[in-house]
């Protein structure tokens, strides 16, 4: 990487030689040209102090004639060397500052600091190829989790953006083609503290190349890309991409489960969001039909998912092909009364508003709700500077795939467990997500609702595996107590355990812990954070077990030990 | 034919056959040796410096190399002479002359050096 010395060197190269040449002529000049001494005698300049004189004059223009005044002949020299010499100084001068300004230039040293930046990560990193709204709320919620994060995108106004977004720690960014291998090595892909790639722009070319590259060069590291459509995402999980996420068919996703098992929803929600709706906003359905303006890729799967569940949809479109062949259709785009009439908005239950125009977005729901007022409105935010105005829409659900995705993302790569406990949930009825939400209300009220999985392991519960090694039976409620006081219990509850592979969901306060488990719990942030006394201490554990203060050293258990037997 | 690498041979050349002409002739003799022959060999040696800046090959940097220690003896041996000329009290001795001639053999030898990889490299591509 001394690319920047060479081209610096190589620019340079004439410029140096001008100044050269400028230089030995003058010099060589003031050696030829006859000069007088005090006495009269002629005398002949000689090359050290011929030497002195260019040197003083071309960058002072001069401290008087030395060693003898000159002759007639010598200062017409002089004129001539000062001009010369002031003209290949500011071409020197000038040739450097355009070389440092040249874009190329700021192109190299820009990567050359990056790849510096980067080989200094000397912790776990993950590499985030596409800083737009998911891969904003990725980093962020990372860097707050204190995990580092290296950013890659095409756009340097993103990158510069990165900068002004005020971040705790220092995030290496590069503008750059993330589809080069040369780059993704650069930003650390074989780097060993690189745990992750998240493959996030909004090309499923590109996010191909990335998830590519990575599982060739590197094929056990974690790799999440994001895909628009089926293909790519077949041809993703083809080699083993270990997290694919499609924004339009996530949200869709989404919004149907809202529609028709709101109370999943719900704890889906209060699962991934951290500032989540309070239980009384469970949207309550109301069978009947739906209105859905813009049959694109969202249009398209809302339809198909609320389709599925048997629900009765109209669509309006203002492209008659693709509309085509639909029996209940309207052509138009929405934002006019008139054909949101000849949909029958005055009969429909809910409305979606999921064309790409944020401003014909809004404009639909307003029109709709002054129609029928009682409508369910869902409407699509495309550009995140338009936070402000949607967020005092009023309206039921603010479509924002981007940060549903990236709370997807995130609840991967903080808890694994989650997504299996998100799977599980999806099997499960209405009634059992309802026993789960009031169960969730109970602990946490209106607070922030958070989770975090542990292992029963040396490392992350040492503790624990200390006591179950002594032959200790621990129970799941045990690990619930307060650490401060053993009469109360904490504000959490275990979700799911995992042994061997087998999953059970809301496992029996009673349950007996073994080693190797993987225990998932929800509740009160602050209580949370009160486990790590319990997994991690020997004496609270102990505390908590017996009701007696462990003995402190190994002595004194020595001889407690001994005066029991 | 090159432009580019005429003048370059050029300069390479030019800094060896100055440096010897300044060389050659009894070691410790002032009137032997010319004194604007080693300006010359100096300003030549700059330039060949500077014209094997940014070349990224392995015999480019060994190029490089060569011309940098030719630089430095030279540069060293004008010292010696500006010394004995205008500083010493006892002026240009036979001793002092010496060891500029010294330093500018030792220059000698770099700029061979250099001749020869120039040599080699065009012996090595075929062009």
């Amino acid at each position: 990487m001394n690319d920047i010395l060479y081209v610096l060197l190589r620019r340079l190269r004439v410029p140096l030689i001008t100044l050269i040449v400028v230089y030995a002529v003058a010099v060589l000049g003031f050696t030829l040209i006859p000069g007088r001494d005090d006495a009269g005698n002629v005398w002949h300049m000689d090359f050290f102090h011929a030497f002195y004189f260019v040197s003083f004059m071309g960058s002072t223009i001069g401290f008087g004639e030395i060693p003898y005044e000159f002759t007639g002949a010598q200062r017409m020299w002089t004129l001539v060397t000062i001009y010369s010499s002031v003209v290949a100084w500011l071409y020197g001068i000038g040739t450097t500052l355009t070389v440092f300004q040249d874009s190329g230039f700021i192109r190299l040293r820009r990567l050359r600091t990056f790849v510096r930046e980067v080989r200094g990560l000397h912790e776990r990193f993950y590499l985030v190829c596409g800083y737009g709204v998911t891969g904003n709320h990725v980093v962020r919620e990372l860097i707050d989790h204190g995990v580092r994060a290296v950013v890659v995108d095409i756009d340097q106004e993103r990158i510069d953006s990165l900068e002004l977004d005020g971040l705790v720690m220092p995030v290496p960014a590069l503008c750059a083609d993330a589809s080069l291998p040369d780059i993704l090595d650069y930003a650390g892909l074989q780097n060993p503290h690189c745990v992750g790639v998240l493959a996030l722009t909004n090309s499923d070319n590109v996010n191909l190349a990335i998830a590519i590259a990575s599982k060739v060069l590197m094929p056990k590291r974690l790799v999440i890309s994001r895909s628009e459509n089926d293909i790519t995402s077949a041809n993703l999980a083809s080699f083993g991409t270990d997290m694919i996420v499609d924004p339009f068919r996530s949200y869709a996703e989404y919004v149907a489960l809202a529609a028709h098992s709101p109370h999943r929803h719900l704890v889906y929600d209060w699962l991934m969001n951290p500032e989540h709706r309070s239980l009384a906003s469970v949207y309550r359905r109301e069978k009947g039909r739906w209105i859905i303006c813009g049959y694109g890729r969202f249009g398209r799967n809302i339809a198909r998912n609320l389709q599925q569940e048997g629900t009765e949809i109209t669509v309006i479109d203002p492209n008659p092909d693709s509309i085509r062949g639909m029996s209940s259709a309207v052509l138009g785009i929405g934002t006019e009364a008139i054909t949101l009439q000849q949909a029958g908005v005055e009969s429909a239950v809910g409305v979606v508003a999921g064309t790409a125009n944020d401003a014909d977005n809004l404009s639909i729901i307003m029109t709709a709700r002054e129609l029928n007022p009682k409508l369910t409105t869902v409407v699509r935010q495309n550009l995140s500077a338009n936070e402000l105005v949607f967020a005092n829409s009023r309206c039921d659900f603010i479509m924002q795939p981007g940060k549903i995705i990236a709370a997807q993302i995130l609840a991967r790569l903080k808890i694994p467990l989650m997504s299996v406990f998100l799977d599980h949930l999806m099997q499960q009825d209405e009634v059992w997500a309802h026993t789960l939400v009031n169960r969730m209300n109970a602990t946490v009220g209106d607070e922030a609702l958070e989770s975090r999985s542990i292992r029963i392991d040396e490392s992350s519960a040492p503790a624990i595996q200390c006591k179950l090694d002594e032959g200790v039976e621990v129970k799941l409620i045990s690990l619930l107590k307060n650490p401060h006081d053993r009469r109360e219990t904490l504000e959490c509850f275990p979700l799911m355990l995992r042994r061997n592979g087998d999953v059970k969901a809301l496992p029996g306060e009673l349950t007996l812990v073994e080693p190797g488990d993987e225990i998932l719990f929800c509740g009160r942030k602050r209580d949370l954070t009160k486990f790590e006394w319990t997994t991690h201490n020997y004496n609270t554990l102990h505390f908590i077990l017996t009701g007696e203060d462990a003995t402190q050293s190994a002595i004194q258990r020595w001889i407690s030990g001994r005066v029991q037997n | 034919m090159n432009r580019e690498k005429v003048i370059f041979a050029f300069f390479i050349v030019l800094a060896l056959t100055l440096n010897f002409g300044f060389f050659i002739g009894e070691i410790d003799n002032p009137d032997h040796h010319d004194v604007l022959e080693l300006f010359l060999a100096l300003v030549v040696s700059l330039i060949c410096t500077v014209l094997k800046f940014g070349d990224r090959s392995h015999l480019g940097a060994l190029m490089l190399a060569t011309s940098l220690v030719a630089d430095l003896q030279l540069i060293i041996s004008a010292g010696i002479w500006a010394y004995g000329e205008h500083i010493a009290a006892s002026g240009m001795e036979a001793e002092v002359m010496a060891s500029v001639v010294s330093f500018a053999g030792g220059a000698l030898v770099a700029n061979i050096t250099s001749v020869i990889l120039l040599m080699v490299e065009t012996a090595l591509i075929r062009r």
